[in-house]
């Protein structure tokens, strides 16, 4: 029962963190100075999410057959392939490296 | 048919196939790390943020405390606010579906919508995005919990090399000068050189908060100087922020 418990008040919390975020007057963004920084923050997370993806194993560092796949979707992204064709050559490589 | 489909829609769709199939993988792990079919099913429901879900039957299986479970879940949960702020500020949207809007506020929901330029499209990015991703991530972890550790681990099918190259897509059209490469640059290395200290997915924030401070030094400097106000990284964004009233 009592992890019942921790997993509403879990959802509960990770919900209110998500809708504070909301509360932010917009209007904040509307500063050049935020909105710049915002554009940073945004190319920062995309980035980070990447390297988290690509590297990240839990709380360890791997280098692995996702850097093959990393490597393909960025080749494909330089011949200009549409994003899907990105996605699954990016799935297809590091699966095809997983059987090797 | 594919073809009619606006950019954001097509992007939205196959990022949320890709994300949602590894629901089963947390339905898979979750049941097996003790939790039941519907304590597994409430967290993809209601926590729904595949990270802090991920963090919450780690702890559990690890033998931690509810208590602990919940602490790392709310700790992995903390940049959904920072993506709160970010589409709050994009997209504007009033009543109650700021509510729903906060609950598909995800990390895929956030990179499709301000990797779009135009407002419509953005808001068509998250939307579809963070929608398609809770319909799927749900139907895919009850599919898990169920069938359990038959359905194979999703990694077999490069399912993780899907998600990279996801991200690499959204990020790719953003890195059109030196300034956004370098940004992109340090924040992927923090990400990695934090990796084994911190708890997974605070990297990520650190990442975000080391490039804010770099972006809030260099507009102060860029203020100082108005007749070096070209804008560096994406004057779009700043036309944007403002047409969504």
């Amino acid at each position: 029962m009592s992890l019942w418990l921790w997993l509403l008040v879990a959802s509960a919390l990770c919900f209110g963190i998500k809708f504070i975020g909301y509360l932010v007057p917009s209007k904040l963004m509307d500063n050049p100075r935020i909105a710049y920084m915002s554009g940073i923050v945004t190319v920062g997370l995309l980035a980070a999410l990447t390297a988290a993806n690509t590297f990240g194993s839990g709380e360890k560092v791997a280098f692995d057959a996702r850097i093959g796949g990393l490597v393909a979707a960025a080749i494909a992204l330089r011949l200009r392939a549409p994003f899907i064709v990105v996605v699954i050559v990016g799935a297809a490589a590091t699966g095809l490296l997983r059987l090797v | 048919m594919l073809g009619k489909l606006s950019p954001a829609t097509r992007i939205g769709l196959a990022i949320a196939i890709a994300t949602g199939l590894y629901g089963v993988s947390f339905g898979a792990l979750s049941v097996a790390s003790g939790l039941d079919i519907w304590q597994t099913m409430a967290l993809s429901l209601l926590l729904f943020s595949g990270g802090s879900q991920f963090g919450f039957i780690g702890v559990v299986s690890a033998g931690g405390s509810g208590i602990t479970a919940m602490s790392t879940a709310v700790l992995l949960g903390i940049r959904n606010g920072v993506y709160g702020m970010q589409i709050n500020a994009l997209l504007r949207p009033r009543g109650l579906m700021k509510l729903v809007s906060a609950q598909v506020t995800i990390d895929e929901s956030t990179a499709v919508c301000t990797s779009q330029v135009e407002v419509r499209e953005q808001r068509r990015g998250f939307w579809v995005t963070g929608v398609a991703i809770f319909i799927f991530w749900n139907l895919f972890t009850f599919l898990g919990a169920i069938v359990g550790d038959a359905a194979g681990d999703p990694k077999q099918w490069g399912l993780d090399g899907a998600a990279v190259a996801g991200f690499l897509g959204l990020l790719w059209p953003r890195l059109k000068n030196r300034e956004a490469v370098a940004i992109a640059a340090v924040a992927a290395v923090v990400t990695v050189v934090l990796t084994p200290w911190i708890p997974s997915g605070l990297p990520i924030l650190a990442a975000a908060l080391v490039v804010a401070v770099i972006g809030f030094v260099k507009s102060g400097h860029r203020l100082q100087q108005p007749e070096d106000s070209a804008p560096v990284i994406d004057d779009a964004d700043r036309c944007i922020t403002g047409e969504g009233r």
